[in-house]
């Protein structure tokens, strides 16, 4: 992986900090773009990762934050969509949901990942055309597949999200890229604890666990476009 | 011409122009365009995406307002944060760059705020308005600050501001170009999935494309200044391919002539200095897909490369007569190179080399 070029969202936190930790620990060269600038700062310079300040559900965020991945790598073969909205927090049932709230996890999870893949997808298909590989990974859950009563607006935004990766690989594998969908399991990050404050910690997967699968599972992926 | 003001990539009713290599016209639907391709022709195209190059701010010294157009650097290296830049007094896009007031005079040192960014004035590039800029701070706060505060380089013919999205092409990788390579808005992904139905291969270069004018006769008549680039092994390979099986290589804008050219389509990086004319012999490229560009812009130029100047007179009035659009949005010319003896390095277009095996 050392010469890897790696961006991930949401990556200062849970999964997405886990997935910074993982990739550089391999020699992977990483950005990661997260909300906060203090949080970036710090992570970037302990992991030394190239840190960028950027939310992915503004549209207008999406081309500056592409121009500085690519800026910074020098291009691009791993793209990891994991910055994630919960929906209404404490979680709502769909009639008690604004629309307000529905398209903010829209925007967060289907449209965000939507439209930063399509900005780096010149980067990613010149990895492709390289030889190097072009691997998206879109983070998914079990609500994008199960019905939970109070998780529509964020299980509708994560089934979107899956149904769009799946499209998305038939679609682009002439070009060479390859698009994965997984649900990394109920894991000890904020976000769950936001989620389901009552459940008991112990329980959950450690997001370091969950990044090591998800990190081999790109490299499996990488290795097929090598075959 | 009309000038194409609306920043609309693929409009529907784009047109083409097609030069044949015995300098023959055609009128076409740029959705066509691939129809004059054939199977084994090999496609290049320019993936550099575009840098919001324009910066508004303030000269410090002075206190008057400045605009810099960023315009060369000196590599393509993620850490190279020095600049080449065209500078400008008041105003904006909306105004003829003709129109535009002078800058103040800038001497060495001078520290110019852009938004965010604070830049110095390293020295003037034989021309009060050249000159090379170096950012404070490390490359990753510089491409930070040019991607929130810069906005893309535009032109008084437009009707809006443009936005990033609109100077992408669907392919743009690294964000090296100043002003957009235009002729990959062609370029959608239908289109390239058309290209391998057809067994026309395509492959990309990256070079950085510099800006097209300056409103200064004099500086424009220096352009396009210096553009580094990036041949990609795989695209020099194919071109190999390409040549020897028979086929043209077809290159997608002015840009990947240059870089073509200069690097003889031998991989790795280089910086595209030459200028092509004329009295240039095309080795590598043996058609090109462009904007319509007006004799007196300096994209002409390399037009007389592919085709003798009667022949590039008759297309002029053709795109005049038939009302085609100009600039980066507008229509299209496909220019087949006029066919010489011996004008290749490699076998492949030319009927000369073919015969001679």
């Amino acid at each position: 992986m050392n010469s890897l070029k790696v961006a991930i969202t949401g990556g200062t936190s849970g999964l997405g900090l886990a997935l910074v930790r993982e990739f550089r620990r391999r020699g992977a060269h990483v950005a990661f773009v997260a909300r906060s600038p203090h949080a970036v700062e710090q992570i970037a310079r302990l992991h030394q990762a190239h840190g960028i300040v950027g939310d992915v559900a503004h549209k207008e965020a999406i081309h500056p934050i592409a121009l500085q991945i690519t800026a910074a790598l020098g291009g691009l073969d791993v793209l990891v969509n994991n910055a994630s909205s919960l929906g209404p927090v404490p979680p709502a049932l769909l009639a008690d949901t604004a629309c307000e709230e529905l398209a903010l996890a829209l925007e967060t999870n289907l449209l965000g990942p939507f439209r930063l893949t399509k900005a780096l997808l010149g980067a990613l298909t010149a990895s492709a055309r390289e030889e190097r590989g072009a691997v998206v990974l879109n983070i998914s859950s079990d609500a994008a597949v199960n019905a939970y009563a109070q998780w529509g607006a964020y299980g509708a935004s994560k089934a979107a999200l899956r149904h769009l990766s799946a499209i998305w690989n038939e679609e682009l594998r002439a070009d060479g890229v390859r698009f994965l969908s997984l649900d990394p399991g109920d894991m000890d990050t904020p976000l769950h604890a936001l989620a389901v404050p009552q459940a008991d910690a112990a329980t959950l997967k450690r997001p370091e666990t969950a990044a090591r699968e998800l990190v081999e599972a790109v490299e499996a992926a990488l290795a097929k476009a090598h075959a | 011409m009309i000038a194409a003001a609306a920043p609309v990539q693929r409009p529907r009713d784009a047109r083409l122009l097609v030069i044949n290599a015995q300098g023959e016209l055609r009128h076409a639907a740029r959705a066509a365009w691939i129809d004059c391709l054939r199977t084994g022709d090999l496609v290049v195209a320019n993936d550099a995406a575009t840098l919001p190059a324009s910066l508004h701010g303030t000269h410090l010294p002075s206190g008057a307002p400045i605009e810099v157009r960023l315009a060369g650097r000196a590599s393509l290296a993620p850490g190279d944060v020095s600049f080449s830049a065209v500078v400008f007094g008041a105003g904006d896009w909306r105004m003829r760059t003709e129109a535009r007031p002078a800058p103040p005079p800038l001497a060495y040192g001078d520290r110019i705020a852009l938004g965010p960014l604070r830049a110095a004035v390293q020295g003037e590039l034989g021309h009060p308005r050249l000159v090379a800029l170096r950012f404070e701070g490390d490359a990753a706060a510089v491409w930070a600050g040019i991607a929130s505060h810069g906005r893309p380089i535009q032109y008084a013919y437009m009707q809006q501001p443009l936005a990033l999205w609109d100077v992408w092409t669907p392919i743009a990788a690294v964000p090296v170009a100043f002003e957009a390579p235009s002729a990959g808005f062609t370029l959608d992904w239908r289109s390239l999935a058309r290209l391998r139905t057809r067994a026309i291969a395509f492959a990309t270069v990256t070079l950085a494309a510099g800006i097209s004018s300056t409103g200064d006769p004099a500086l424009d008549a220096r352009l396009p200044l210096d553009e580094p680039y990036r041949i990609p092994a795989p695209t020099a390979a194919a071109i190999l391919k390409a040549k020897a099986g028979g086929g043209r290589v077809v290159a997608i804008g002015t840009t990947v002539v240059r870089a073509l050219e200069h690097s003889r389509g031998v991989a790795g990086l280089g910086m595209a200095d030459q200028r092509i004319g004329g009295g240039t012999r095309l080795r590598v490229v043996d058609a090109m897909l462009s904007g319509t560009h007006e004799p007196q812009e300096s994209h002409y130029q390399l037009l007389r490369a592919f085709q003798d100047d009667a022949t590039l007179a008759r297309a002029s009035a053709a795109l005049e007569a038939r009302g085609y659009r100009t600039h980066e949005f507008g229509d299209s010319v496909l220019i087949e190179a006029a066919l010489h003896d011996g004008n290749k390095l490699l076998p492949g277009r030319s009927k000369a080399v073919t015969q001679g095996r």
